[in-house]
């Protein structure tokens, strides 16, 4: 059994702020990866090629001047995998989670993208409110998790709560229809973050936690690795490529997350990122 | 670093002589003035337009960019990669009009603004998305043109440099992403 903890929120907020820096400047090593290797193999589409090095180069240039890889430094959606015998001292955990955000959001001169109401849209001028998910899981550490994802891609996503009989071959054509629709609006190549089960609400958290394992773990269930390897070819075949020049670069990586259901429904939700896709992780 | 032989140079202002000569797919490294024009600063333009005001910029042939950059840090301009143009669809048939030759952004447009594009003889760029720390360094100046109360969202005079595009649609209405409007 392990003992209980306390932790600050100060130290809370420290992380927070590090995360949201980190994440907006260096890409993640298993992003850059994929970026690189897909940029090697792209033998036949010339323009394809030298737009997705320009992509690579973009990185360098990002960590080099410590300047965000995208100006869209999104919204930032935090999750906390917080241990039940952490202790919370100093205040309010969300309120620590916000003022990291924000501190950060000024010292590495990000852009400030969020409007208080989505009818008057009013900026906020300090990147928050985040979106906190706040898990009570084992043991007395705190796990932070920190993802800025820009809207450009967000707005591409898409939920459908399909019949329990649905087959397979149903389920990964509404996620391939789905980076159809999107086409190189959302700055391909994508990768795809999949939510199989839940409710609808936990469909999409599903769908965004995907997008946070690195895009070569493939999932640890058999028939789910299957769904994904099978939908990662389904959506290269489209052909988009990046900037929707065609090519081999629709897409980096599938990764699909599951959860319990109700004998009644499936629900399939689809979260697209873009080829920025950011996240950072620590542990207290 | 990428190779610029085989681009098209242009610059703005941007005259019929020239567009003529874009094709969709060519490459091109642009130089001059360009002003950033994203979702709120275009709903307030069209408003003007139609209440006969007079715009806080000329839009004859000029050439905008559908983007928000982040705030300056050491260089005159931080990350500014292109939004997703398909957002300003509404809007760009009434800047057409208004004399507007030039829109960079990402991504598809409607089969509407491919006709205006075709209309008034003008060209739709497509710049490398999610490219923004690069791009920033093709910038050489920065400063606030108009709306200065939408933040990120302000109009921008930016003087760039061999900037790298690639022509999305042409005057003559040609569409590089023809093959994909069967997707939609």
């Amino acid at each position: 059994m392990s003992k209980r903890r306390e932790i600050e929120t100060l130290e809370i907020e420290k992380i927070v702020e590090k995360l949201c820096l980190k994440s907006n400047i260096i890409l993640r090593a298993d992003v850059l990866r994929a970026l690189k290797k897909v940029c090697k193999n792209e033998t036949k589409n010339p323009v394809a090629k030298k737009m997705l090095q320009l992509l690579v180069d973009n990185a360098k240039i990002a960590e080099k001047e410590k300047i965000a890889i995208c100006q869209d430094t999104g919204l930032v959606t935090v999750f906390i995998e917080m241990g039940d015998k952490v202790i919370i001292r100093g205040g309010n955990i969300v309120d620590a989670v916000n003022k990291g955000v924000k501190e950060a959001y000024q010292k590495g001169y990000f852009r400030k993208s969020i409007v208080i109401d989505p009818i008057y849209r009013v900026n906020t001028g300090t990147n928050t409110p985040c979106i906190v998910h706040l898990d009570v899981v084992k043991g007395n550490k705190c796990k932070i998790i920190v993802m800025p994802k820009g809207f450009g891609s967000e707005n591409k996503g898409r939920i459908s709560m399909m019949n329990p009989t649905s087959s397979i071959e149903t389920i990964e054509q509404f996620c391939v229809e789905t980076v159809k629709i999107a086409g190189p609006d959302a700055c391909p190549p994508y990768v795809i973050g999949i939510g199989l089960g839940g409710t609808m609400d936990f469909a999409a958290l599903l769908s965004k936690r995907a997008l946070l394992r690195p895009i070569n773990l493939y999932n640890s269930s058999k028939h789910i690795a299957k769904m994904e390897k099978s939908l990662e070819k389904k959506i290269n075949d489209l052909k988009i490529g990046i900037m929707g020049l065609g090519g081999i670069s629709t897409v980096l990586g599938v990764n699909i997350e599951t959860a319990s259901t109700h004998i009644a429904g499936l629900p399939v939700a689809v979260s697209i990122s873009c080829h920025a896709l950011r996240s950072a992780s620590a542990e207290i | 670093m990428v190779s610029d032989k085989i681009f098209k140079r242009i610059e703005t202002p941007l005259f019929n002589k020239e567009i003529c000569k874009l094709k969709a797919g060519d490459e091109v490294l642009l130089s001059g003035v360009i002003y950033t024009l994203r979702d709120q600063a275009h709903f307030r333009m069209v408003e003007l337009i139609n209440k006969g005001k007079t715009l806080p910029i000329c839009l004859r042939n000029q050439i905008i960019y559908y983007a928000g950059p982040t705030p300056a840090k050491k260089h005159v301009i931080g990350s500014c990669g292109p939004t997703t143009s398909s957002r300003m669809d509404s809007f760009t048939p009434a800047l057409l009009k208004a004399g507007l030759k030039g829109m960079i952004g990402k991504g598809t447009r409607s089969s509407e603004v491919v006709r205006m594009i075709k209309r008034y003889s003008a060209v739709y760029f497509i710049a490398p998305g999610g490219a923004g720390a690069y791009l920033s360094f093709k910038v050489r100046k920065c400063s606030i043109a108009a709306f200065k109360d939408l933040g990120p969202e302000a109009i921008y005079e930016l003087e760039v440099k061999d900037f790298p595009l690639i022509v999305g649609v042409d005057a003559r209405g040609k569409n590089i992403y023809e093959r994909m409007t069967k997707f939609k």
